[in-house]
């Protein structure tokens, strides 16, 4: 006969409150270390998905996730040059803030080298890869916009031509995939009396200047459109992604490129090193910290539960101890009740998390090494929570069944 | 009612093998110096196995202090306990396991039942027999059988709060009996029923103790039941002696 077991079938009503309750301070413990490993998947997921062996950017920055980088376009014919490099994609990352329907609407724009770059990499749930230079887009399903869906923006309408699931950028933007010059357009869109300011501008610059003065023809093409103007680069992209021909060492590759002046290299895993180190970093030792928090708060709240149920029992015990039952028996009374109690609540934590953290905002992500963490921590929780019980019961004297 | 045991309270006359229990120049004292109360004094007597006895006194007398303390659940001061043959205690050092030693040797009876709430009547008793290394299928059986015996065959699945008051006591009676102790323990047990089952209860400590030969001790302030017990000790102000029957 399990005295643990007779006692919670008693008890039923009462114990499955205090399971509940539990239950849902585990449910938040599981959550925070759900949101973290979603903050980190959601960090590495693009880094994961472009699949670059190398990633070459703006010379003494951390790339495009940790600072503004800005390589010139033509690097990637350079990178391209050099011995053991397959392909070189420039790439472009933005975020965009507009207004839809009266609410903020918040996606990240990444650029793809089209033609070489079509989105094919994506994991589409609906709909298919980039097909033409212009006015296509891939969005990911929580941006809201459905397939074949058209977007304005800046000057131009674009359609929703694939979807994708679960793709967010490190801070939990919805990502959106644009051709190359299409990305370049929505980040530099300028309002036609912008442009036709610097137009005027530039066109001044240029007639305060003898050479301006001397040749008229450079004054009038000075007031045309910025493409028109070989002296004016075009527009910097964020990085170039470098993929390494099959057999190549990538790091005598980026040994290579690291001696260029103007460029800093990383390998994909240095890049996602520096996006956990840097921006993910903080949130993680927050988290950290919090979860530290709750499992302390957990394990009092569950001593306190355990304690108090060891005193509603007292007598019991008292009794149990006079008809001369043995240490192990009270012992196993408790602990058993507590490693229930953890388990029932660790069940309920489970299930409700099955329901309510897919509505969260941002991505839960619950792994199976989190969740035999958890139940190492309810374990540890239960056997340190009954100790104080432990503790109180066999110091109950069996004389007080008299009193 | 056999006059060799009523003669003295200190009296032993059965072999050591045949006592349940006897206790030898038994004293408590509580607190010290100026708040020393001495609730027994110089107490010495036996019980042999088979043997009803009534422990009688007013309430402060020392009854339920003595009664403790040959239930190895309050160590005297000074003096030796035996029980079943066996040196238990030596003034406040035991001799053996205490625990142990309650479990194998001893039932207890209270004027409250006692009973563990979440456990049904059948279990309350398996409980006692289990704790003592009997196998639970064995157990089972046993407490079933025990209960029956006791007129409580119908009430096995009960819990305690589903039963009468008499119903309880009869119940921890059984607990107290499942291990088929030498001797048993009863404090006013019969203090929370009416007269009618009062009798009865007295009754079945008169027909256990004769039938399983186990020496029984009772402290009672029930005058209308002092004709089942074989003899009788009574205390005042932590004095033991022998009363007539």
């Amino acid at each position: 006969m399990n005295l643990a077991v007779q006692d919670i079938r008693h008890n039923g009503g009462r114990f499955a409150l205090t399971a509940a309750g539990i239950g849902l301070l585990l449910m938040i413990v599981l959550g925070m270390g759900g949101i973290y490993a979603g903050l980190v998947h959601e960090a590495t997921l693009l880094i994961e998905r472009l699949d670059a062996d190398l990633w070459v950017v703006q010379h003494a920055t951390r790339g495009p996730f940790a600072e503004i980088s800005r390589v010139p376009a033509n690097l990637a014919p350079r990178l391209e040059a050099v011995p053991g490099v397959a392909t070189a994609r420039r790439f472009v990352s933005h975020t965009v803030q507009r207004e839809r329907a009266g609410q903020p609407w918040r996606f990240a724009v990444q650029g793809l080298d089209w033609p070489g770059d079509r989105g094919q990499t994506l994991p589409l749930v609906a709909g298919r890869s980039l097909g033409q230079a212009h006015f296509e887009l891939i969005a990911d399903q929580s941006l809201g916009l459905p397939l074949g869906e058209r977007v304005r923006l800046g000057q131009d309408t674009y359609t929703v031509v694939g979807l994708t699931r679960g793709m967010t950028s490190s801070a939990g933007d919805p990502l959106t995939f644009f051709t190359l010059r299409d990305a370049q357009s929505v980040q530099f869109d300028l309002p036609g009396e912008a442009i036709r300011l610097e137009r005027a501008a530039r066109r001044a610059r240029a007639g305060a200047i003898d050479l301006g003065l001397q040749q008229p023809a450079l004054l009038e093409r000075a007031g045309n459109a910025a493409a028109a103007l070989p002296a004016l680069a075009p527009p910097s992209v964020s990085a170039i992604l470098v993929t390494v021909a099959p057999g190549a060492d990538a790091t005598a590759v980026a040994r290579i490129i690291a001696g260029w002046p103007d460029v800093s290299v990383y390998s994909k895993a240095e890049q996602r090193d520096l996006l956990l180190r840097g921006s993910v970093d903080r949130a993680r030792r927050q988290i950290g910290l919090f979860r530290a928090v709750l499992v302390l708060v957990s394990a009092i709240i569950m001593s306190l539960i355990i304690y108090t149920l060891t005193l509603d029992k007292a007598h019991d015990i008292a009794m149990l101890k006079l008809i001369g039952a043995r240490n192990r028996v009270i012992v196993g009374l408790i602990l058993q009740q507590a490693l229930v109690l953890g388990a029932v609540g660790y069940a309920i934590a489970w299930t409700l998390g099955q329901w309510i953290f897919p509505v969260f905002p941002r991505l839960v992500l619950i792994t199976p090494p989190d969740l035999l963490l958890l139940a190492g921590i309810v374990l540890l929780i239960s056997v340190a929570a009954s100790s104080l019980g432990i503790w109180k019961a066999l110091r109950i004297q069996p004389n007080i069944v008299l009193s | 009612m056999n006059p060799d045991r009523t003669a003295t309270a200190s009296s032993a006359p059965a072999t050591p093998q045949e006592l349940a229990v006897h206790v030898e120049d038994l004293t408590k004292i509580y607190g010290s110096g100026n708040t020393e109360v001495i609730a027994v004094k110089n107490a010495s007597f036996s019980v042999a196995r088979g043997e009803v006895v009534a422990l009688l006194g007013p309430s402060g007398s020392g009854k339920s202090t003595l009664l403790t303390a040959v239930g190895l659940i309050n160590p005297p001061t000074s003096g030796r306990i035996t029980i079943a043959g066996e040196a238990v205690m030596d003034g406040p050092r035991a001799l053996v396991e205490l625990r142990a030693f309650r479990r194998h040797h001893l039932g207890f009876v209270f004027q409250k039942a006692n009973l563990i709430p979440f456990l049904t009547a059948r279990q309350n008793v398996q409980v006692a027999l289990e704790i003592n290394d009997v196998a639970p299928r064995a157990a089972r059986q046993r407490a079933g059988e025990l209960l029956d015996h006791l007129g409580l065959g119908d009430r096995l699945n009960s819990l305690p709060f589903m039963l009468s008051g008499g119903q309880q006591q009869r119940v921890a009676i059984a607990r107290a009996l499942a291990n088929r102790p030498g001797l048993i323990l009863a404090d006013e047990p019969t203090a929370a029923l009416d007269g009618h089952l009062g009798r009865q209860v007295m009754t079945l400590f008169h027909d256990i103790a004769h039938e399983q030969r186990a020496g029984v001790i009772v402290v009672t302030h029930d005058p209308r039941s002092l004709d089942l017990f074989d003899r009788i000790l009574e205390m005042e102000d932590g004095l033991l002696h022998a009363r007539d029957h």
